[in-house]
């Protein structure tokens, strides 16, 4: 198996854009990754699209052709991988292997969603449709729902309680703040967290992640020729995907995530590290609660530990373990299907040392949690330098 | 549909922000009920707000919506 090498990325503004639609969107994150990468739309040999819901969205289907056709590519595999807000996790994962086993040298990866032109009960409904239709969903389950039924067993079970969830929501914001490319980028205080107007009990608006339009895209290459493109090549050093039930009350224990736990384990035998080797991460913060989780099935901290350590700072970028110094879903945005290649750009200008005032210390290995739904697909990478 | 029969709430939460086919629903008490034949079910609880541990007993089906009451 060949060792593969992010060579360039590029990414929209993540936020509200009532004048672009999805296919400008993510035609200049693409754009960007080319540039950044000094790459010719000619040596791309396929792309690999992540959307989740764009035809539900915005109507389009037939979404990887069309957005290639919009970078002027033609000629090569465009293919869409959905995986609710996983999606471009999955391409992304699907396209390290690909390149791994050798069937391409150079693969164009991008995620887009273009969200906010629908209004919020109809982007809920969309939203629902990653669950189970048949049974919670038609109960009457929305995602915020799903995640705080999930906090309140976490609570139940663990202690966790209110103040340690909007520790998460103050930090990220803290985070988004200073990420030029955030969709809200503001600073919170716990009182105002604590006092959110409710979306779905125990979770306030201030738990939840933004309903956003963006994009996020990434070129790879193998390693051996990662110096075509690039000085500064960042390393895949482990990728995993597991999935399991879509439906939460299949799950046997919902304060723990076992696609999460299995994709984990999996990346970090493959990279050869341990979770306590990491040094910081860009976790699937849909809701508060989901980042708790993510520390806790990521091995960062025991099982009901999370909630404590986030509350202490252990996660700010001056902690002990940098958690989303993008800001998260949580303020950096959440357009769904940008999400997990989002994330990797964000691992990757930590590696690079470019993330500014968001600069963490310790930038030489980084991971990526990618979740879709209440955790039916995780998609785990393990990113180093080179 | 058969009778899901008594269990105990799982998990619990109430929904402000509803999808669009449930905007005249709000607020609503939905749960995961471990029923006592050893599965669980999500469905809406009526009436008095139940917490995780409370039993509760199956109501009826409202379009194919199990709903249950705490029980006193």
């Amino acid at each position: 198996m060949r060792q593969v090498a992010v060579v360039g990325i590029g990414k929209t503004a993540f936020g509200a854009f009532p004048d672009r639609d999805l296919r400008s969107l993510a035609v200049e994150a693409g754009q960007k990754a080319l540039e950044n990468a000094g790459a010719k739309h000619s040596q791309v040999e396929a792309f690999f699209l992540g959307n989740f819901a764009g035809p539900s969205f915005v109507g389009q289907n037939h979404l990887a052709p069309y957005v290639a056709a919009g970078m002027g590519i033609t000629g090569i595999p465009a293919t869409r991988f959905e995986a609710a807000c996983a999606s471009s996790g999955a391409a992304f994962f699907h396209a390290v292997s690909a390149v791994a086993a050798g069937l391409y040298d150079v693969i164009l990866v991008t995620g887009v969603e273009k969200m906010t032109s629908q209004p919020t009960p109809k982007v809920t409904e969309i939203l629902a449709g990653a669950g189970d239709l048949c049974g919670e969903v038609r109960a009457g389950a929305t995602f915020p729902a799903l995640f705080a039924m999930i906090a309140r067993r976490h609570m139940y079970q663990y202690g966790t309680t209110r103040e340690q969830l909007a520790a998460v929501a103050v930090k990220n914001h803290a985070n988004g703040a200073k990420n030029p490319l955030a969709h809200m980028r503001k600073v919170i205080t716990m009182e105002q967290a604590l006092n959110g107007k409710p979306i779905s009990e125990p979770l306030t608006v201030y738990d939840c992640s933004l309903i956003s339009d963006g994009a996020a895209a990434v070129l790879i290459a193998p390693f051996e020729r990662a110096s075509e493109f690039t000085d500064k090549p960042v390393r895949v050093l482990g990728i995993s995907q597991a999935s399991d039930n879509v439906a939460l009350d299949e799950k046997e224990d919902i304060t723990t995530l076992r696609a999460v736990k299995i994709s984990a384990e999996k990346a970090y035998k493959m990279a050869g590290v341990k979770p306590s080797d990491i040094q910081f991460a860009e976790v699937h913060d849909c809701f508060t609660i989901a980042e708790i989780v993510a520390i806790e099935d990521l091995g960062f901290v025991k099982k009901g530990e999370g909630g404590p350590y986030s509350l202490a700072g252990k996660t700010c970028i001056q902690g002990e373990l940098p958690v989303n110094t993008s800001g998260g879903l949580k303020a950096k945005g959440h357009p769904v299907g940008a999400t997990g290649v989002g994330q990797i750009c964000d691992v990757v200008q930590q590696i690079r040392g470019e993330a500014d005032e968001r600069q963490v210390k310790r930038n030489s290995l980084g991971l990526a949690q990618n979740l879709g739904g209440s955790g039916a697909t995780s998609v785990i990478t393990i990113l180093g330098a080179a | 549909m058969t009778n899901p029969g008594s269990g105990t709430v799982y998990t619990e939460t109430v929904v402000f922000s509803p999808p669009e086919a449930y905007v005249n629903d709000v607020p609503y008490q939905l749960a995961i009920v471990q029923l006592e034949s050893g599965r669980r079910l999500t469905g809406r609880i009526d009436g008095e707000r139940a917490h995780i541990g409370d039993k509760v007993k199956f109501v009826e089906f409202r379009k194919d919506v199990a709903f249950f009451r705490k029980s006193i």
